[in-house]
């Protein structure tokens, strides 16, 4: 504790790196754990043949064979050698194909954008309008505001994601009807086939994502503002806060000084399994809305046993959460100067 | 370092800080409970005054109320005038330019009291900044000065640290630097060290005292350490269920003290500096304030009490500058107010080394790994927790085992109760060595040595009946519950509990009971080694009391032997027989309690004896001390020869080819006299405690 | 005092202590005093009497309409709620009250029954890997975080049409496996304080057997987190539980849940209001019921949750420090 701080920064260069190279051979297990078992299980529960059969009108046998057997997901191959096929491409970064021959790669990067234009404005959204209703609420503990912060943060946390998609578009449908035309547009990322001036289309494209932006926003600031109160209502009765009104700081300006950032230290935390529960909630969003994102592709892929694309978006997903959960790691230092040191 | 010896001049200079009246009540799920009831006190430029009391008299929210940083469920009434302003009531806009100029505060807990999240310097930056209109390069200038006042060293690195790479003693240093950043007219400090180590407690109480004298700042001590207050204060109130129900001179109040209760008080304090006086517990509970019958608050455990008491609250007067809250101020010697426990140490005739062995340790060593990262921890070096470390205890003996926070003692205690074969060194418990022992033998073994843990509240499980939890050793160790549930009355009345309370829960009894509980569990298997951590280091001094009394009866009663670990060493003069210090993991001095006492061999168990507190404004006062620089080092450096040098008085005055002696060899236990040891190349240099000693 | 902590007289040196006025000696017990924050509380209460309700519904619904779920009446297609039919008809007959009954005491059972599972398995295998760490943790750890990294739903999607022949039970099994991890993690947390605890170090030093520890001592302790996150959970386990019927990989026709008539009536939300809205208005109902109560419950059974006032105020002055 008494070490001089200079020694301290010279021996935690070395050690830091180590550290992070060890936490990343324990996420590298993970994954390929996670990946090994999503793949078996995909293989096994999904029937792509049931899927090539099932067409109309009915393909020859041997053609459903050849084809299964090129997309390296034929069922009478030992699903270990499936596996081992599919991996081997994998590493080098090939993805394998979809059910319809397209290249999962491809499709891949195509949803990504899609959905991280949808993410974003939400989650950014989202959470800082949370993080803000949850200090004012804990600042006015048990007045009405915080109560009716409260009781909207709990009506929202208790509307499942997808009945508050169907709800928003429910309103918007009234919203058009009695204007009798449409307002809001909320299908798809933008009108096909709209002409105009840049303005126009970036215009278009501002209102298809409204709707969406708001499903996720009101998702995730209702979790954050529950979270941030709780954080702040910690903070508030702490000693170190009684101490910054002892030399002179107003209430207002010691919390804002010394409560809220002590405050969204824990928060950090949270933000890791809020990504994660972001993903599979904007899956109901972008089904919904028909936005072509990661989401809808899983859904859509395993309506149609595509088992190259299930397993490539399970592997997205497992990234995510280990990405996300190192990001918070990361996050927590910067933030707390006790998790630096020690 | 000297305080007046004289009571500070009353001089008719109007008080920089008049308490009038106030009254505090905070809100409970049974109506309001009130805290304060109806305290004057009134605070003179220069003058430091001792607010004494136990944990619940409302003495805390005192110096809270006056800074209005009561929590919004407290109802304030009265008035609190600092610098001719009226607080109580004023908005937050003018309490905040008042607090910190006009008066500021020093808090109980330093680990909590700075923002994790900002740098030291900062924090004090800062506080300079709400009030002066300075630049941010001179705050921080201000900052690093006031660091160094307070005895930082190397204040300008200091100050980019953050507050978790402070020790406690430094993070207490910079909330007072804090505190002074603007040279209040007040300074309240509750219980500024009562966190700390008493060596680190000697060195803030220093530098407190250092702080006050460069402001000229009126001091308002709030504390429950007699000791302390009587080091440090011209005035001393006293308070009892939330108000002061005796005021005085500090040489006046601890000489001829007029209220009962203060008597008591002063009778339930063990003093470091003597044994010989028999501890004499307070009866009873305080009362619970929200249910306060009328009259003396005190009344229903004084022995002096009469009819008269139970009928209106006595006032606060008095001649001059002594008042008391009392219709019955006791005449006779405090001594004999309270009734004494009989008890008569039956100590044995038999000499020492006839006595069988309980417990002995040679050379006890061990290690901690110090790890860091979350999932794939990694070693990245070793704490030397313990290192060397001797115990020796007889039948019928109590062994004091004293230290500071990281000196090792809760670590010899694990190992010692591990009974498996420690890392290095050797652990006889009974004459069996515990490194030999089967699986099946230790577990028999552990019914022979229990252990009575400090917080008797985290020590009993919150979730289960206290007969449950007395009767649990005894189910271990095999016994039916038939048989259990027979012993628990049995048990429980021992240790002056009712038998009927076994169907309670731990959390319905209060600190003292609870720690009784925790006694009755450690006898219920009939244990011949009570391993004591700091029995009586979370209680109340008038409990305090009690519980020592009743661990001399069962000692003699059962023929124990007790290992008492304690930071106190007041306590350990008073019930050890012998007495073992350790410093850094090692054993520096053993040696019976009054010679160790008399004459410490070890410079640090001299150091150690002079920073303890002695009740006694007159002694306290002209008591030599020595201040020990700094705090412990790091025991993850374990460099070669004596740990202590670095912080050792007799080591400074050493000669270069002496020094290199104490850097180069470790220090082995070297005997003086029967029974008597001391780890210390030059033992012989120290020189003896002179208590009535003027100061250097 | 008179209260019953009342001490005995029990000799001179008998000598009980006082704590904090305000709160020393509160013998009401621990079961009474979270009774009555409890009952203080009022969003919780509120909660508790509609999460009553609801289930009474549940229960009593075949008993209140002549109507079976499956029932069609050709005579009535999309019919407005009526005296003969009480919250309409669908679009092919079926009487939406006897369905919305019917699929929210599907909706109940699965969430109450994923809860249970999901809480059982958290506290053991959190208990375990906190209070015994070393290797158990370890492994037990890796599982976890295995899991975590799944992406749940993902899963459920991918293997509930295998299993539609064993029907709802399965869903619950899977819905129950995949949602205990984050439980468990605070679990071993806990079980790890828990552990450094004194009362627990005591159990250990009297040779009380570990697994007994276990269950005699860390759970008991974790016990008023259990209870409140149990509550939430069968909120989340209703909240997944129609997510995943509403896309159809959870409860399938000819059975109905909450999810699934919230699909079925979606797209006639406008036009045929009741199909939707009665489904849709129970299920937030059911929710926001169970987390008020789950709120209300943490407040009362978690001593931390500072809503005693004055409660910051008692810091359990620490005058010795350990080593």
């Amino acid at each position: 504790m008494k070490k001089p701080l200079r020694f301290i920064q010279r021996i935690a260069s070395l050690p830091v790196l180590a550290y992070l190279t060890k936490r990343l051979g324990y996420y590298v297990v993970l994954l390929a754990v996670a990946v090994f078992v999503s793949y078996v299980l995909s293989s096994l529960a999904l029937s792509p043949r049931g899927y090539f059969e099932g067409r109309q009108p009915p393909p020859p046998a041997d053609s459903v064979e050849a084809q299964l057997t090129a997309l390296g997901i034929n069922d009478h191959t030992p699903v270990l050698d499936r596996f081992g096929a599919w991996f081997s491409h994998a590493v080098r970064g090939d993805l394998g194909r979809t059910i319809d021959s397209g290249s999962v790669g491809e499709e891949f990067g195509r949803r990504i954008g899609v959905s991280l234009r949808l993410l974003l404005a939400g989650t950014v959204l989202g959470t800082a309008a949370g993080i803000l209703a949850g200090a004012w609420g804990a600042l006015r503990q048990y007045r009405f505001s915080d109560r009716a912060v409260t009781f909207f943060a709990f009506l929202l946390l208790s509307t499942p994601t997808f009945l508050l998609a169907v709800l928003l578009k429910v309103g918007a449908m009234k919203v058009n009807q009695s204007a009798g035309t449409e307002i809001i547009s909320f299908t798809g990322e933008k009108t096909p086939g709209l002409t105009g001036s840049a303005g126009t289309l970036l215009g278009d494209r501002a209102v298809h994502l409204l709707l969406p932006t708001l499903s996720i926003a009101l998702g995730t600031a209702a979790a954050y503002s529950r979270y941030q109160r709780g954080t702040m209502l910690d903070v508030l009765g702490s000693d170190f806060l009684r101490t910054a009104r002892a030399k002179g700081l107003t209430h207002r300006r010691a919390v804002l000084t010394h409560g809220l950032r002590t405050a969204l230290v824990p928060m950090s935390t949270f933000f890791a399994y809020g990504f994660l529960a972001l993903f599979t909630g904007a899956a109901f969003t972008e089904k919904i809305f028909g936005w072509h994102g990661m989401g809808s592709w899983f859904i859509d892929s395993i309506g149609k046993s595509d088992v190259n694309s299930v397993v490539a978006v399970n592997v997205f997903a497992a990234v995510m959460v280990l990405l996300s959960g190192f990001l918070a790691d990361v996050l927590h230092a910067a933030l707390d100067p006790r998790v630096r040191t020690s | 370092m000297s305080a007046p010896v004289t009571d500070a001049p009353r001089t008719t200079a109007p008080p920089v800080l008049d308490i009038r009246d106030l009254r505090v009540d905070f809100d409970g799920p049974d109506g309001p409970v009130p805290a304060v009831r109806g305290v004057d006190l009134a605070l003179r430029r220069g003058e430091v005054l001792g607010l004494v009391g136990e944990s619940g008299s409302g003495k805390s929210t005192v110096a809270l109320a006056a800074m209005g940083l009561l929590p919004r469920t407290a109802r304030v009434q009265g008035s609190v005038r600092a610098a001719g302003e009226e607080l109580l009531g004023a908005d937050e806009r003018a309490l905040a330019r008042i607090r910190g100029r006009g008066i500021a505060m020093v808090f109980q807990d330093p680990l909590s009291a700075l923002t994790p999240v900002h740098r030291v310097g900062d924090q004090i930056a800062e506080a300079v900044r709400v009030h002066q209109d300075v630049s941010r390069a001179h705050a921080r200038r201000r900052a690093v000065e006031l660091l160094d006042l307070v005895g930082i060293p190397e204040p300008g690195r200091r100050a980019d640290a953050y507050p978790h790479e402070f020790s406690g003693g430094m993070r207490q240093r910079a909330v007072i630097a804090m505190a002074i950043a603007n040279a209040p007219d007040v300074l309240l400090a509750d219980e500024p060290t009562t966190a700390l180590d008493v060596t680190v407690q000697a060195q803030v109480l220093d530098v407190l005292r250092t702080a006050q004298r460069e402001t000229g700042a009126a001091l308002l001590l709030v504390s429950h350490d007699l000791g302390v207050i009587a080091g440090m204060a011209d005035r001393v109130a006293v308070m009892y269920a939330g108000r002061v129900v005796e005021s005085a001179p500090a040489t006046e109040l601890f000489a001829a003290p007029r209220m009962p209760y203060t008597v008591g008080l002063l009778g339930a304090v063990p003093r470091p500096d003597t044994a010989d006086r028999p501890l004499t517990p307070i009866p009873g509970a305080p009362p619970e304030l929200r249910l306060l019958p009328p009259g003396c608050a005190f009344a229903p455990r004084c022995p002096l009490a009469d009819d008269g008491c139970a009928v209106a609250e006595p006032a606060l007067t008095g001649t001059g500058d002594h008042l008391a809250a009392c219709l019955r101020p006791p005449a006779a010697d405090p001594a004999t107010l309270f009734p004494v426990p009989d008890h008569t140490p039956a100590r044995e005739a038999v000499p020492r080394e006839e006595l069988p062995s309980v417990l002995r340790v040679r050379g006890l060593a061990r290690t901690f790994p110090v790890r860091k990262g979350g999932v794939f921890r990694r070693r990245v070096g070793s704490v030397y927790a313990v290192d060397g470390v001797d115990l020796d205890i007889r039948r019928g003996e109590t062994l004091g085992l004293v230290g500071e926070s990281g000196s090792g003692k809760s670590t010899t205690l694990m190992e010692i109760l591990r009974l498996a074969a420690p890392e290095a060194g050797t652990v006889d418990l009974l004459g069996r060595s515990t490194s030999e022992l089967t699986k099946r033998q230790a577990h028999a073994l552990r019914g022979s040595v229990q252990i009575v843990f400090q917080d008797p509240m985290a020590s009993l499980d919150p979730r289960m009946p206290i007969g449950d939890i007395v009767a649990e050793p005894l189910r271990a160790q095999g016994a039916s519950r038939a048989a259990a549930a027979r012993r628990t009355p049995e048990l429980l009345r021992l240790v002056g509990l009712e038998a009927a309370h076994a169907g309670r829960f731990p959390h319905e009894f209060s600190g003292g009971q609870r720690q009784r509980v925790g006694i009755a569990r450690a006898l219920a298997v009939r244990p011949e080694l009570l391993v004591l951590d700091e029995p009586v280091s979370a209680l109340d001094v008038s409990v305090q009391a009690g519980v020592l009394n009743l661990l001399r009866r069962l000692k003699d009663e059962l023929g124990l032997a007790y290992l008492f670990v304690s930071h106190d060493l007041a306590v350990v003069r008073h019930i050890a027989d012998r007495v073992s210090v350790m410093y850094l993991g090692r054993t520096v001095e053993t040696g019976p309690v009054e010679e160790v006492f008399a004459r410490p061999r070890h410079p640090y168990t001299r150091a150690l004896l002079s920073a303890v507190p002695v009740p006694d404004p007159a002694r306290e006062r002209n008591r030599e001390r020595i201040l020990l620089a700094g705090d412990p080092p790091s025991p993850v450096l374990r460099e070669p020869g004596c740990r202590f040098r670095g912080r050792c008085p007799v080591y400074a005055g050493l000669a270069a080819a002496e020094r290199a002696r104490c850097a180069e060899e470790r220090p082995e236990q070297r005997a003086f006299g029967p029974d008597r040891t001391a780890a210390c190349h030059f033992a012989e240099r120290v020189s003896a405690p002179t208590p009535t000693a003027a100061t250097p | 005092m008179t209260t019953t902590a009342t001490p005995p007289a029990a000799g001179p040196e008998h000598t009980p202590e006082p704590d904090d006025a305000p709160e020393r000696a509160a013998p009401p017990g621990r079961a009474r005093v979270a009774l009555r924050r409890f009952a203080g509380n009022a969003n919780a209460v509120v909660g508790a009497t509609v999460l009553l309700l609801l289930f009474l519904l549940a229960a009593a619904g075949p008993y209140l309409t002549p109507w079976n779920h499956t029932d069609i009446d050709y005579t009535a297609l999309r019919e407005a709620p009526s005296a003969d039919h009480w919250w309409g008809t669908t679009r092919i007959g079926q009487d939406v009250f006897a369905q919305v009954l019917h699929g929210l005491r599907k909706s109940l059972l699965i969430g109450l029954l994923v809860a249970l599972f999901a809480t059982v398995l958290a506290s053991v295998v959190g208990a375990c890997a906190g209070y015994f760490g070393g290797w158990t943790d370890r492994v037990l750890t890796f599982f976890i975080d295995l899991l975590l990294v799944f992406p749940t739903f993902l899963i459920i999607a991918i293997v509930s049409p295998r299993l539609r022949d064993t029907g709802w039970l399965a869903l619950v099994g899977l819905l129950a496996v995949f949602g205990w991890m984050i439980t468990a993690r605070v679990v071993r947390s806990m079980a790890r304080s828990l552990k450094e605890r004194d009362f627990v170090r005591a159990a250990e030093l009297m040779g009380v057997h570990p697994l007994r520890i276990v269950f005699r001592h860390i759970l008991p302790n974790v016990s008023s987190f259990l209870i409140v996150d149990a509550t939430i959970a069968v909120g989340a386990g209703v909240m997944s539980e129609t997510s995943l019927s509403y896309f159809g990989f959870g409860v399938r026709p000819p059975d109905v849940s909450l999810g699934t008539l919230i699909a079925d009536g979606s797209d006639a939300a406008l036009t045929y209001p009741w199909m939707f809205f009665f489904a849709a208005g129970l299920l937030v109902l059911f929710v926001l019921a169970v987390n008020f109560l789950g709120d209300g419950l943490r407040d009362a059974l978690d001593p931390t949750s500072g809503r005693a006032p004055g409660r910051k105020r008692r810091r359990a002055r620490r005058k010795g420090k350990r080593a």
